[in-house]
């Protein structure tokens, strides 16, 4: 794992109107590392991570993410959003499209390769996630579990360097959640680099070099995770840990 | 960025009728009322036309259909005057959707002019009655721009239903889910691609009944060009009036024709729409 940082943010602090959503948020992210952020509802983990690919704009400090400096306006950020994909808790699959067509359609639009070549790929990661049979299906035809492999090798067609993932199992059924765990963690293993909020404590001790707490907008604490599970340094997060390694 | 260039998106589903209107709007239902009323217009019409001594002389209007001469088959007047006002129909409601479109896209575009000029545009038409609309085109900005009757006409059909029709864009458009635009946004598309390939082809589910009904609405205001003697089948149902005093006669059979046509339209829709949902 290269040390070099390839999500750099400092300071950032985001309002939506007069609420503060971020506050004061810095976070490095290496290339090849997989960071997990948990916290409780409403502490901002999705509004970071939205940052990170430009869905949402924070209000000030400085974000890099590979390379890009991204800010509002900024001419780059198709350019980045071709870097970074994005997995969301809704799957959000083009209805309207095939399985097959729902992976060719951003390399063949945004990337402009050919449908052939299109094809190939998206038959590579539809393999990548166990479902190479429902290619011809449409989304709706699926069910929650492979609708979200489906969204996960979307993103992958794209052949981004960074994956960011939005409570990727908090919309499944308890029986699905681990076909799509299983896939992630096949992910980390090729030296993703992966941003992944979640509350799958299971999958955070397996794959996280680095695990992250936010409450209220901060960044309450940072550690790996030997240290994060056994002697997290704030009560607020030993806490919220309790909580939910409980059930 | 995005979250503005979205946030403006979101807005009220298109609202479900309420009951009493989903009932008379059932097929049985409306065929039901309609032919009670079609039959007391026609019983009340005939009833009339006796007690004012009305000589009716059906027997002389296939003519104007069809007619079968030494030359073999031939389409009558009124066939003719068909054709133009379907063709008419057509020209304008393709000009009035690209119009409709563009005022959609701008109302819901981040640009800081682009809502206003939209809604100043809309407020404009809505409260200009169709016939002052026509004649502004036709008596005001004809000779400026040296349009003829045929294109005034056309701009402002055009123009008038492209209200309407820019609303029903716009709730098509609302009514495809947020999360569309984020995944689209996700994978690198602009905002032309999200609208091409995802946005769009999910609203036109969407956005078909109410366009039909907008297209019927349009065939029959067509009707109102006769007033500048524009060739179609109102002008020339006038005509054959004036030509042969059947008034009652002529003008059923003109009501009849733009019923058959409007119907012919909403079944044929409303078979798309079932195919249209069968496939999602
Ligand atoms: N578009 C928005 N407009 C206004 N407020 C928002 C918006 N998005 C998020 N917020 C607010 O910002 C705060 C942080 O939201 P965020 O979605 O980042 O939380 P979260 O940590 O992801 O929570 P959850 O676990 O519920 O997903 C919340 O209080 C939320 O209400
Ligand atoms: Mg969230």
């Amino acid at each position: 794992m290269s040390s070099r940082p390839i999500i750099e943010a400092r300071n950032l602090d985001k309002f939506f109107g007069k609420f503060h959503a971020l506050k004061d948020v810095s976070i490095s992210v290496r290339q090849g590392e997989r960071v997990v952020v948990c916290g409780p509802s409403g502490s901002g983990k999705s509004t970071l991570i939205r940052c990170f690919n430009a869905l949402e704009s924070h209000s000030s400090g400085t974000l890099v993410v590979d390379g890009i400096e991204v800010f509002e306006g900024s001419k780059d950020v198709r350019r980045l959003r071709q870097e970074v994909g994005m997995v969301f808790q809704q799957f959000n699959l083009f209805p309207h499209l095939t399985v097959l067509e729902n992976l060719m359609i951003g390399p063949m639009k945004v990337r402009k390769v050919s449908r052939d070549q299109a094809e190939e790929t998206a038959r590579k990661y539809l393999d990548r996630v166990h479902i190479p049979e429902q290619a011809e299906k449409f989304p709706a035809q699926l069910s929650g579990g492979q609708q979200q492999r489906v969204a996960i090798a979307r993103s992958l067609c794209m052949e981004t360097r960074i994956m960011l993932f939005d409570e990727p199992t908090s919309a499944l059924d308890p029986e699905m959640i681990n076909e799509v765990l299983d896939v992630m963690v096949e992910l980390a293993e090729t030296g993703m680099t992966m941003v992944v909020v979640t509350h799958e404590m299971g999958f955070a001790r397996k794959v996280a070099d680095t695990m992250v707490f936010m409450e209220e907008g901060r960044i309450v604490e940072v550690a790996p995770p030997e240290q994060f599970f056994t002697a997290p340094s704030s009560d607020r997060c030993r806490m919220f840990l309790a909580q939910i390694l409980e059930h | 960025m995005a979250a503005s260039e979205t946030a403006g998106l979101r807005g009220p589903p298109i609202p479900k009728p309420p009951v009493h209107q989903q009932v008379l709007n059932s097929v049985p239902v409306a065929v039901a009322i309609y032919a009670v009323v079609i039959g007391l217009i026609v019983y009340g019409s005939f009833v009339g036309a006796r007690n004012m001594g009305y000589n009716w002389q059906w027997y002389r209007v296939p003519q104007y259909l069809y007619s079968f001469t030494d030359d073999g088959f031939q389409w009558g007047e009124i066939s003719v005057g068909l054709v133009a006002t379907i063709r008419l129909s057509i020209l304008s409601f393709a000009l009035a959707t690209a119009l409709g479109l563009v005022v959609a896209l701008l109302r819901l575009s981040g640009l800081v002019v682009g809502p206003a000029v939209a809604v100043a545009y809309l407020e404009l038409i809505r409260n200009i009655p169709l016939l002052v609309l026509l004649y502004l085109f036709y008596y005001v900005l004809g000779p400026i721009f040296g349009l003829d009757r045929y294109v005034a006409s056309i701009l402002t059909l055009a123009v008038f239903h492209s209200a309407l029709i820019s609303e029903i864009f716009r709730a098509g458009i609302n009514a495809v889910a947020v999360g569309q635009w984020e995944a689209a946004k996700s994978i690198g598309m602009s905002t032309g691609q999200a609208y091409r390939y995802i946005i769009l082809p999910q609203s036109v589910r969407f956005m078909l009944p109410p366009m039909t009904g907008e297209m019927v609405h349009l065939i029959k205001s067509s009707a109102i060009v006769s007033v500048i003697a524009v060739a179609e089948l109102t002008t020339i149902g006038r005509n054959i009036i004036s030509d042969t005093y059947m008034s009652f006669e002529i003008w059923f059979t003109v009501a009849a024709v733009y019923m058959i046509v409007t119907l012919i339209l909403s079944v044929g829709v409303s078979f798309l729409e079932r195919k249209y949902t069968v496939d999602q």
